[in-house]
């Protein structure tokens, strides 16, 4: 089998390595009584065994895991929830069916929420009604998987994953789920790399997969090339961590004294829930289209204003940096996006969409627009090509604030920059009228190299080493110097340890990273001289 | 015997506004539910002030209604202990759940 990169989001960070155990959600097998009166007494016993079962794991588990359980044993002992359910066996249904069906529409209600906590809940939920069913099947076998195991599914039941022996590693790979689901917290405690919405999860069973879990991204059957690279980065993973840890706090400058400003990437309010603002500069780069992914609808303009809100106010006034939503490419969004594209990647995506989709990007517009009075925002355009591109996006903040103030609204102006990751924008970098500048360089790499990351093959072709691509990022970061508006780099390569002297030395003062990858860029900062790279 | 029996007093009401960073999620509604249950009063809780009012002892049913952080939560207990149920589910809301701020949500 050939060589094939998933990527998706980080949950849990780590490394592993191994074979994937995928699991499948059963069907039971469970055969009605029909007669109301015993499947009412069924369903009363297996939640009371349930109850038991999870009550025995409740008594075991500490911290985060005992209260986890202990509220699904608060919501088990509560009537109400399955009240809907013996209503429905009093009509003639199946104990089973009932209960599953009382359940799966409490959990609706929680997929639909706006909020992603809430959302996050339904595993757990989900969690209760799979226990309950196990027992009403009487069929309540052993949960059992490989110690080391990677396991593959679309979620995972926190019950689950602590019958699971972690001792000898592993990892989950989730084709949906959230960093922020009670399995994910469980996850990190115990340093189980894990990474969520990883979309469809091809069939490999018999392959071995190596997982990275801070960068999100997984290998099927990877070659020698692949491999090596994985472990090495593993081992500098292992001995940085210690060092970088010291260094997360410090304010980053090179050894010759010149600062160097370290932001971080996000994807979501819920990623700065156990970040200290003080490690970073601002936020570099606000990926969007996770808020659009996750729903089952496109965000309003108030769930859009309260996440932008919060990231600001956690900021304290340092820069947050959000990018309008980047769907298209690897980032299909279903209803918004175009399928069948013969190659999405030079298709309609980023900014070509939004002036496309005006009706949506308005209301991205607005709600950046309010929030902007909450904290130091800077908007960034992905996909620019073209000024004129730049130009509208300007134009049409200019409206939505007029319509807006002259409502009555609290709104604010934000700076308004300019992604830089296709080439022709590099090279014309002067003739864009751009508040800032961002280097995608993930982005920029893969345009300039005609080589896609995410095709194995040609992998190796797409490094932002290559001295094409420095030449662009240097264009870039003099330009930023002569005019005097700030350049930022923001793609992989600024959390890199190695690739980050290289981008000193063309110039490049900001970089934003991983959260997790702070300490060590900061690390890599310290350790690099101007004198001795002898340049820039 | 027949105790002398009054007319049933008005409810005891109460408010608090939801400061905590994860709104009514999983572990305050926990908390809030065993709180109340400590009481022997019928104990409500509604996010407007004029209802629809529900079981302050249901966990479920406190989950159904999935206040943000920003809502406000009103109280209505009516029995012996109203007043000192009111009084205290309304500090442990003040007191945001007793949540470690930059603590894991759950």
């Amino acid at each position: 089998m050939a060589e094939l990169r998933l990527a998706g989001r980080p949950a849990s960070p780590g490394f592993a390595e191994g074979a994937v155990v995928r699991l499948v959600e059963q069907k039971s097998t469970r055969v009605s009584s029909g007669d109301p009166q015993r499947e009412a007494d069924d369903l009363k016993q297996a939640i009371k065994n349930a109850l038991s079962s999870i009550s025995d794991l409740a008594d075991r588990a500490e911290g985060e895991a005992a209260e986890m359980l202990g509220f699904q044993v608060a919501m088990l002992e509560d009537d109400a929830l399955a009240e809907a359910a013996f209503e429905s066996i009093a009509q003639g249904v199946a104990a089973d069916h009932a209960w599953r069906e009382a359940l799966d529409a409490e959990i609706e209600t929680y997929r639909a929420a706006d909020d992603e906590y809430f959302r996050a809940r339904s595993a757990d939920l989900e969690d209760i009604r799979d226990t309950v069913l196990d027992h009403l099947s009487g069929s309540h076998v052993a949960f059992s998987v490989p110690p080391g195991a990677i396991i593959a599914a679309r979620d995972l039941a926190p019950s689950r994953f602590l019958s699971v022996d972690w001792s000898k590693g592993g990892a989950i790979l989730l084709s949906e789920g959230s960093p922020t689901s009670h399995v994910a917290m469980l996850a990190r405690a115990r340093r189980v790399p894990m990474i969520v919405g990883l979309g469809e999860i091809p069939e490999c069973a018999s392959s071995i997969i190596i997982v990275d879990g801070a960068l999100g991204q997984a290998v099927v059957s990877p070659r020698d090339d692949t491999r090596a690279e994985f472990l090495s980065r593993q081992t500098a993973d292992e001995e940085m961590a210690i060092k970088a840890a010291a260094h997360e706090h410090q304010p980053a400058a090179t050894k010759d004294g010149m600062a160097i400003s370290v932001m971080i990437n996000i994807a979501g309010v819920e990623d700065l829930a156990r970040l200290d603002p003080k490690i970073c500069d601002g936020i570099g780069l606000v990926r969007t289209e996770f808020l659009f992914g996750e729903g089952p609808h496109l965000p309003n303009e108030e769930t859009q204003y309260r996440a932008y809100r919060r990231m600001l106010e956690w900021a304290e006034m340092r820069p947050v940096t959000i990018r309008t939503l980047d769907a298209g490419g690897d980032k299909p969004i279903a209803g918004l996006t175009i399928d069948g594209e013969s190659n999405p990647f030079l298709g309609v995506r980023g900014v070509r969409l939004s002036l496309q989709r005006l009706d949506v990007f308005r209301i991205q517009i607005r709600a950046l627009l309010r929030a902007a009075p909450h904290g130091y925002l800077k908007v960034m355009v992905p996909m620019i090509t073209v000024p004129s591109e730049l130009d509208a996006v300007r134009a049409l903040f200019g409206e939505e604030y007029e319509a807006l103030k002259a409502n009555g609204l609290n709104v604010k102006m934000p700076l308004l920059g300019m992604m830089v990751e296709v080439p022709a924008a590099a090279l014309a970098i002067s003739e864009f009228n751009a508040d800032f500048f961002s280097i995608g360089s993930n982005d920029l790499t893969q345009y300039t190299t005609a080589a896609g990351r995410d095709i194995g093959a040609v992998a190796s072709l797409a490094d932002v080493r290559h001295s094409a691509v420095l030449k662009l990022i240097e264009i870039v970061a003099k330009h930023g110097q002569t005019s005097g508006l700030d350049v930022s780099l923001c793609g992989d390569a600024g959390g890199d340890a190695d690739v980050i002297p290289l981008l000193l030395k063309v110039g490049i003062r900001s970089v934003s990273a991983a959260p997790s990858l702070v300490g060590r860029a900061k690390l890599a900062i310290s350790n690099f001289s101007f004198d001795k790279a002898g340049g820039a | 015997m027949n105790a002398p029996h009054m007319s049933s007093p008005a409810p005891v009401t109460g408010s608090a506004l939801l400061t905590n960073a994860v709104g009514l999620h999983a572990r305050p509604s926990v908390k809030l539910t065993q709180l109340a249950k400590s009481f022997s009063s019928a104990v409500s809780v509604s996010t407007d002030a004029a209802g629809p009012w529900i079981d302050a002892k249901s966990p479920v049913k406190i989950m159904r209604v999935k206040a943000p952080k920003g809502t406000t939560l009103y109280f209505e207990a009516s029995g012996d202990d109203a007043h000192e149920a009111v009084a205290a589910l309304v500090a442990l809301v003040e007191r945001r759940f007793d949540e470690v701020e930059g603590d894991d949500h759950g």
